[in-house]
C-alpha cells in the first residue's frame, strides 16, 4: 500500500491538483532547476571552445596533426575512469538521499579517486605533448586543443576540490538538508562534465583522421 | 517497506528519478552505466574499423555520441517526461539550440570566409 500514499498521507494516484494551485515547488526542485540553468550556460561556454576547435582543427602550421599525437588507448582509459566515476557519483547520490553516511563517504572517495586518476592521466598527456614540442604555442590546432581539453580538465579539478569540501561538510555538519542539497548540485555538475567529455572524445580524439 | 520508511523525509513532490525504491534506483544506474559503456566501446571501435564505409564513420560517431548523451541525461541526470522535468527540458532544449547555433554557425561562417577570402594559390601565413 506504500505505493498509493506518500509520506504526507496524500494519495499519490488521486486526481491531481492543478499545478497553478499547488503552491511553490519544494526547495530541491527549485535549487536543482537553478543549478541546471548554470550547467546549461556552462555547456554553452564549452560550445564556444568546441566551435573554435572545429574551425582550427586543420590549421596545424606544418606541425604535428591530431592522428600523429593522439593515443586512443590512453583516451579509452581516461574515458573509463570518468564514466566509472559518473556511475559511483550516482551511487553517492543514492547514499546521501538516504542519509547513509558510510556509503556517502565510500562512494564519494571512489568518485574522487577515479576523477583524480582522470586528471592525472590528462595532465601526463598534455605534459608529454608540451615536452615533445607540441605545446599550445605550436599551432592554432594545438592552441584550440589545449584550450578545450584544458578547460574540461580544469572543470574536473574544480569538481574534485568541491567533492573534498563536501566531504569536510558531511564530516563536520552532517547530512543536514543544506549539505544534501549541495551534494545534489555536485552530482549534477559531475554528470554534466561526463556529458561534455563524450563530446571531447568523439570530436577531438575519435574525429581526428 | 523499509525503503519507503528510509525516504520518509523526502518531500511529497517527487523529484525526477526519486522513486524511493533502492533496488530499482541501483538497477537504473547500473543499466545506464552498461549502456553508456557499450556505446563508448562502439565509438572507439567505429573510429578504428575498416568494416564501415569510411565517409560514413563521422556520422556513425555523431550518432553514437548523441545516443550516449541521451543515455546520460535519462539514466544519470534523471531528465524524464514527468511534470517536474518540464522546465528542465525546456531549458535543455534552449541550451541545445544555442549550442547548435554557436558550433554550426562558427563552422559555416569560418568555412565561408576561408573559401572567399583566401587568395588562390597564396595561402596567407596568418591563416595557418
Amino acid at each position: 500500500m506504500s505505493t498509493t500514499v506518500t509520506a504526507d498521507g496524500i494519495p499519490a494516484r488521486a486526481p491531481k491538483t492543478p499545478r497553478s494551485e499547488r503552491g511553490p515547488a519544494p526547495t530541491r526542485i527549485v535549487v536543482s532547476y537553478g543549478f541546471w540553468l548554470f550547467l546549461l550556460s556552462d555547456i554553452i561556454l564549452f560550445a564556444a571552445f568546441f566551435a573554435a576547435y572545429a574551425v582550427l582543427a586543420k590549421h596545424t602550421a606544418g606541425g604535428p596533426t591530431g592522428p600523429q599525437l593522439f593515443d586512443r588507448e590512453h583516451v579509452l582509459i581516461e574515458t573509463a575512469c570518468l564514466l566509472s566515476s559518473s556511475f559511483t557519483c550516482g551511487m553517492l547520490g543514492l547514499a546521501f538521499e538516504r542519509r547513509h553516511a558510510l556509503f556517502t563517504y565510500l562512494f564519494g572517495a571512489t568518485t574522487f579517486v577515479l576523477g583524480a586518476a582522470f586528471v592525472a592521466l590528462e595532465v601526463s598527456e598534455l605534459g608529454h605533448l608540451i615536452a615533445t614540442d607540441a605545446g599550445p604555442q605550436r599551432s592554432a590546432f594545438l592552441s584550440a586543443f589545449f584550450a578545450l581539453v584544458g578547460l574540461h580538465g580544469l572543470h574536473v579539478a574544480v569538481g574534485l576540490a568541491w567533492l573534498l569540501a563536501m566531504g569536510a561538510q558531511v564530516a563536520t555538519i552532517g547530512l543536514v538538508p543544506l549539505v544534501v542539497q549541495r551534494l545534489r548540485c555536485f552530482a549534477l555538475f559531475w554528470h554534466a562534465l561526463d556529458i561534455v567529455w563524450i563530446g571531447v572524445f568523439t570530436i577531438v580524439y575519435l574525429g581526428a583522421r | 517497506m523499509d525503503a519507503t520508511s528510509a525516504t520518509s523525509n523526502v518531500q511529497p513532490d517527487e523529484a525526477p528519478g526519486e522513486s524511493g525504491d533502492l533496488r530499482a534506483d541501483i538497477a537504473k544506474y547500473v543499466g545506464g552505466f552498461v549502456i553508456a559503456g557499450l556505446l563508448t566501446l562502439a565509438s572507439f571501435w567505429a573510429a578504428g574499423t575498416t568494416m564501415v564505409w569510411q565517409p560514413g564513420v563521422p556520422i556513425l560517431l555523431a550518432a553514437l555520441a548523441i545516443g550516449q548523451m541521451g543515455v546520460h541525461l535519462v539514466f544519470f541526470l534523471h531528465v524524464s517526461s514527468g511534470p517536474e522535468s518540464t522546465n528542465n527540458i525546456l531549458a535543455l532544449a534552449f541550451g541545445v539550440f544555442v549550442v547548435a547555433l554557436v558550433v554550426f554557425g562558427s563552422i559555416v561562417i569560418m568555412a565561408n570566409l576561408d573559401t572567399n577570402m583566401m587568395p588562390i594559390g597564396h595561402p596567407m601565413q596568418t591563416q595557418r
